[in-house]
């Protein structure tokens, strides 16, 4: 896209430009969010569950039934229901959680978390791996480095996620004892910090309980090398193509031509090149993983948002599955945005 | 004639691939001094091949052998790769054919240019940047501290070619290899950007090998004149005895150019001998 940011010398300019992009951006969101609430609400409202009966029970009487179905606000149209919903969603209110009784935002202040830390760290392991992986194998092509990569791009597409977790379980905890058992931290030592952002390795550290820290390590690291190794068999099989066509373009012979060593050639020039498209894989396997991978949480005992609303999902409790839906879209929308301005930042071509 | 620039004696370039073995120079032979040496022939003859063979930047799959090929007393194919590395843009450069693809389009055109300089001159990066400036006002530009600061795809064809000229003359190399520089530019903006690098080529006594598929063009341009066919020399003349052309494919290059004073309808066309390629 040609903007008129290129010829404009003036901060007049630069700052309208960042005003509309602003704007746009806010009504994405907003529309995205919307069109999010009213699909979600609207399937939850048809699929023939009794959110009614999830919370009485099948064996109460009739006046109870009729009351409990009142309180919820059940009995009005369902426009009506949707501007309800909606009036109280933008103040953060999502209702409350039939299965655990807290309200929903509660709910996802203490998973949402728990997702995020194990997503993050995945996606680190996967990106500080598997981009000088796979720079490796486009530029040893055909190498023996070639075939592994291209083997573990093939493993990871192939081999179920909650298999391995079973297995990388059984051998790390049961056999050999490196790592300690599911969940995110050992009892003793949750309570030597109080929560604060939910991201334990976060609050432990910054509370400076550095035992509790180290525990949180050991916990996540099995989980998060997991779910890092998938997302390195995606990350590395497209920075691989992404350098084989880059080291193809005139401009690396030109490079070359200058006498520049190779290091230089491949990582400050192709690699540079090559990021523009990588940004967009990254952000998206991101958000693949703060999706919740629902199978590893599962396996790990990990109370992360997959986790939640799988739960929710299963025991009709649709409040809980709207706010974690809503939740999940912003995330998208958001790793959207920043994918744009990075893409921006590493492509002048797009300024 | 005193000691050469550049020696080259039987250069073979040999693509290995799965479908045979592909000659793309077939037994080249020349010797270069500080002058200006034309290289023309037709698409696929292997001109561009015979360039990057020199700078010892032969796509992978493909594989050079020579009896000689030495750059200023210095064999080529025995030196270090660190020595071919001081070789290449220190005192071999070329100039690719179209600035679109071979700036580098995420690097400012600044940057690029102080990068070359850098990698040959151990300088601080305040003297590398009045160097590039200097060399983009040597190419012309109107203005220089504009140019330096533009990506690529900020420029027209014409500044992106006078771009990579001054990118690739800024360390003073010896020999410039010009591959077919001007054939992505339309004909005026050619005209000027070949002014400015037969400007700079006499100025700084260079050598120059001129890669082009227009012998008009070369005659007038270079001194001595290979014409290539299929992988080889076929003839090699002063570029003033072109009219004295022995072999065929040369008298038939000339017979195609079109001429004002008599003119030929319909043009006339080359025909091949099959013979010429053995
Ligand atoms: N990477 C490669 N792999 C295989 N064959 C190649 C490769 N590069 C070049 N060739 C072969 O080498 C031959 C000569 O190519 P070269 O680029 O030197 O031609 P040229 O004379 O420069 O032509 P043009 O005027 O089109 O630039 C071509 O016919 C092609 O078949
Ligand atoms: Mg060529």
């Amino acid at each position: 896209m040609a903007s008129s940011i290129a010829n404009g010398g003036g901060g007049h300019d630069a700052l309208r430009f960042y005003l509309t992009k602003t704007a746009q951006f806010v009504f994405v969101l907003a529309t995205t969010l919307l069109g999010l609430v009213a699909v979600t609400f609207f399937i939850g409202r048809i699929v023939p569950i009794d959110p009614v009966l999830a919370i009485v029970g099948d064996r109460a009487p009739p006046a109870v039934y009729a009351r409990v179905r009142q309180e919820l606000g059940l009995d009005l149209p369902l426009i009506q229901q949707f501007w309800i919903y909606l009036r109280k969603a933008v103040t953060g209110d999502f209702g409350n959680s039939v299965l655990t009784t807290n309200p929903v935002m509660t709910d996802i202040a203490n998973t949402f978390p728990a997702t995020f830390e194990l997503a993050t760290l995945g996606t680190l392991i996967g990106t500080l791996i598997g981009i000088p992986l796979g720079v490796l194998a486009a530029v040893k092509r055909g190498s023996l480095i070639d075939q592994f990569v291209r083997f573990i791009g093939l493993a990871g597409y192939s081999i179920p996620i909650f298999w391995l977790g079973l297995m990388s379980l059984l051998l790390f905890y049961a056999k050999l004892g490196w790592v300690p058992g599911p969940g995110r931290i050992d009892v003793t030592y949750s309570y030597l910090y109080t929560p604060v952002t939910n991201i334990v390795l976060l609050d432990t550290a910054m509370q400076g309980q550095w035992d509790a820290f180290w525990d949180a390590v050991s916990h996540i690291i099995l989980p998060a090398c997991l779910l890092g190794y998938f997302s390195l068999a995606y990350i590395s099989r497209m920075t691989r193509s992404f350098m084989l066509n880059e080291l193809a373009q005139e401009y690396v012979i030109a490079a070359r031509v200058k006498g520049l060593s190779e290091m230089r050639v491949i990582w400050r020039h192709a690699l540079r090149n090559a990021a523009v498209p990588l940004v967009t894989v990254i952000a998206l396997s991101y958000a693949n993983l703060l999706e919740g991978s629902v199978l590893t949480e599962t396996v790990f005992a990990w109370p992360g948002l997959g986790q939640y609303i799988t739960n929710s999902l299963q025991n009709a409790d649709m409040n809980a599955v709207l706010g974690g839906t809503l939740v999940i879209g912003t995330v998208f929308v958001l790793l959207n945005l920043v994918s744009d301005l990075l893409y921006r930042l590493l492509d002048p071509r797009t300024r | 004639m005193m000691k050469p620039l550049l020696e080259v004696e039987d250069l073979r370039v040999r693509f290995h691939l799965r479908t045979g073995t592909i000659e793309a120079v077939r037994g080249v032979s020349f010797q270069l001094g500080r002058e200006r040496l034309g290289i023309v022939g037709e698409s696929g003859s292997g001109k561009s091949q015979t360039g990057r063979a020199i700078l010892g930047l032969t796509p992978p799959p493909g594989e050079v052998t020579a009896k000689r090929l030495a750059f200023d007393g210095i064999d080529l194919q025995t030196a270090s790769k660190r020595t071919l590395r001081e070789m290449r843009g220190g005192r071999i450069s070329m100039v690719m054919q179209d600035p679109k693809y071979s700036l580098n389009p995420v690097m400012t055109i600044g940057e690029q240019i102080i990068e070359a300089y850098q990698a040959h001159a151990k300088t601080g990066r305040a003297e590398a940047r009045d160097k590039a400036l200097a060399m983009l006002e040597a190419v012309k530009m109107r203005d220089p501290q504009r140019v330096f600061s533009l990506y690529p795809h900020e420029v027209s064809g014409g500044m992106g070619q006078r771009a990579m000229i001054a990118m690739m003359l800024v360390t003073d190399p010896d020999l410039l290899i010009a591959d077919e520089p001007t054939s992505a530019l339309d004909v005026t903006v050619s005209m000027e950007v070949l002014r400015i690098l037969d400007e700079l080529v006499s100025e700084r006594g260079m050598g120059l090998i001129f890669i082009s598929h227009d012998l008009k063009l070369v005659s007038s341009f270079c001194d001595r004149v290979l014409v290539m066919y299929a992988g080889r020399v076929v003839e090699e003349l002063e570029a003033k005895n072109l009219r004295e052309a022995k072999h065929p494919y040369t008298q038939g290059l000339m017979r195609c150019l079109p001429t004002l004073a008599n003119d030929v309808h319909p043009l006339p066309t080359l025909n091949r001998d099959p013979s010429w390629a053995l």
